[in-house]
């Protein structure tokens, strides 16, 4: 699964996890990733996401394979790989009790760095946090929670930073804040891998994909790509008069019917040289059937997404 | 040497001292405070004296000895334990910090809140009854040995329990029982033969005794046993926290 750029920034090379009581989280991933990427991982749960971001963060070990950071053994060198990462926990663990300012001290403190007052006070105040620094965390809603942990992971400005499943039980306007926070951090050159079981999550910011199941990594594409190669799409026509049932005659197409007869849905594969559109056009005109309007609409990445876990399940 | 991540953990770990100070360090002084009035004052005023020191005074080194003891495990344990029941060890464990680094930021602030309450006993001691301390650098080598090899055997229990009544059951079952078996209120010299020897059995008699040696010059077993008992203990922990480090146990899978 290998990026087409040039500064591989994260190598994960068939990596394995097995617990002790034999469960088999990871089998066999590889995974490279680019400087200034941002990759989503999708899967459902139980997929095998968050135990690859916890080995490549140094929570959980390995039991084979190997991973890269900066061109830096996890393992062997873990002091520097774990300096260039960050990361955002799906839990909100955060120090209940402690003030926001001392719990992102505290985190800057643990990378080694020496107290920086003014870069947290910038960071804070990006986060909409500053008015908040001298409250204690836990008088803080979960949506403010989530951004402590953002502030934290970023307290030592890594290169690389991991969200797991950064949106999970925020509100809309929330998720949407956390998208362009996402999107900043891309332009200042933060490599971003998050996981999510939002797709259009994954839709909105990601550059790459890639999809787990079952502790594989099915497979890795860029977001348009993937689109591309396995998006279906939907040619709806908008009929004159309602047609009771479909004509013999186009039969021979994919076809659905709405259910008010006003409209015809023609489904095809954008990937397929032979789409057969116009032969559909021919026949609709051989068949003198009148239409006043028509659309088209691609499979959203959901559809593709339940197409790829139903077929490779 | 990541030494601003030592530095984080122990302020951090000083801070919460700070916000529970009741609980740090009142609350022990007061209980000893209520040992010196009841076995001191009350009791111990109809007990003849022992080795030559009288019986509030010979309690002394005991009953501080009692507290670090407690307090050292309890503290450390606490500390660490803490963030694996709340989940924020997750930060520690994704930080380019080893294990040595967090072993000094937890310890060293346990072990630091051990000695201020040390002190600060030994000071309300001297207000209830005459104190001779004979061997300051060695009572000083005590206190600092045993505030840094429980509070180590503390971080360890800390790692090992997974419930707060795991986190409980050695301070309480195992410790509190030796310390109270380990000549803390009389010397071993008062025990029938029989129980004499079994005392021997029982490590922290050895550190009660170092230490009251210090303070007295008396003791039940010889200064350099008392310290060779610690150290050895020291090095226990020390290698068994070379296996965590090896290998995560009950940190990470």
């Amino acid at each position: 699964m290998q990026a087409n750029h040039e500064k591989i920034i994260l190598s994960v090379k068939n990596l394995s996890k097995t617990y002790a009581n034999g469960f088999s989280a990871l089998k066999n991933v590889n995974l490279e990733i680019t400087e200034g990427e941002i990759v989503a991982l999708l899967g459902p749960n139980g997929a095998g996401k968050t135990t690859l971001i916890s080995i490549i963060c140094g929570i959980l070990n390995l039991s084979s394979g190997s991973v890269e950071v900066a061109g830096h053994d996890i393992v062997k060198d873990y002091k520097f790989t774990r300096s260039k990462i960050g990361i955002v926990p799906q839990e909100l663990t955060v120090h209940e009790f402690e003030t926001v300012w001392d719990t992102v001290k505290f985190g800057r403190g643990l990378y080694g760095k020496k107290p920086d007052n003014q870069y947290l006070e910038e960071l804070l105040k990006s986060l909409s946090l500053w008015d908040k620094k001298d409250k204690k965390v836990m008088t803080l809603s979960g949506g403010m929670k989530r951004r402590v942990l953002i502030t934290k992971a970023l307290s030592h400005k890594p290169m690389i930073l991991f969200l797991d499943e950064p949106t999970a039980g925020v509100d809309v306007e929330l998720r949407k804040d956390m998208w362009e926070i996402v999107k900043k951090l891309r332009s200042n050159g933060v490599t971003i891998i998050l996981t999510t079981h939002y797709i259009e999550e994954a839709e909105e910011i990601a550059d790459r994909i890639g999809i787990m199941t079952n502790g594989e990594l099915k497979l890795i594409e860029k977001k348009t790509t993937l689109m591309q190669k396995l998006g279906k799409k939907k040619l709806i026509i908008e009929l004159k008069k309602p047609l009771k049932t479909i004509p013999a005659g186009l039969r021979k197409h994919n076809l659905e019917k709405s259910e008010d007869s006003m409209q015809l849905v023609y489904h095809y594969d954008t990937h397929k040289e032979n789409k057969g559109v116009s032969a559909f056009f021919d026949d609709l005109k051989k068949l003198k059937i009148q239409y006043k309007d028509f659309s088209t609409k691609q499979s959203s990445l959901e559809e593709i997404f339940v197409q790829l876990i139903q077929e490779k399940a | 040497m990541n030494f601003q991540a030592i530095r984080a953990i122990y302020i951090f770990e000083m801070a919460r001292t700070a916000r529970t100070l009741m609980q740090s360090i009142a609350s022990p002084v007061i209980s000893t405070s209520l040992y010196f009035v009841v076995f001191g004052s009350a009791i111990g005023s109809r007990i003849q004296e022992v080795n030559g020191v009288g019986y509030g005074s010979f309690i002394v080194p005991g009953l501080i000895m009692l507290s670090l003891l407690t307090e050292s495990i309890g503290n450390a344990s606490f500390g660490i334990y803490l963030p694996k029941y709340t989940g924020t060890i997750y930060e520690i464990l994704a930080a380019p910090v080893s294990m040595l680094e967090i072993v000094i930021g937890f310890v060293g602030a346990a072990a630091t809140k051990s000695l201020i309450l040390g002190l600060l006993m030994l000071a309300t001691a001297s207000l209830f009854v005459p104190i001779h301390i004979a061997h300051p650098f060695l009572m000083v080598l005590f206190l600092l040995l045993t505030c840094i090899s429980f509070s180590l055997f503390g971080f360890l229990i800390g790692i090992w329990a997974d419930s707060f009544e795991k986190l409980q059951i050695m301070p309480m079952l195992v410790i509190t029982p030796l310390v109270f078996l380990g000549g803390s209120f009389y010397s071993i010299d008062m025990l029938p033969e029989f129980w004499r020897t079994v005392s021997l059995l029982n490590p922290v008699l050895y550190l009660v005794s170092g230490f009251r040696y210090s303070f007295y010059e008396i003791a039940d077993v010889s200064v350099l046993t008392s310290l060779l008992t610690v150290s050895v203990f020291l090095a226990g922990c020390a290698f068994v926290l070379a296996y965590i480090a090896k290998t995560g146990y009950k940190l990470k899978d």
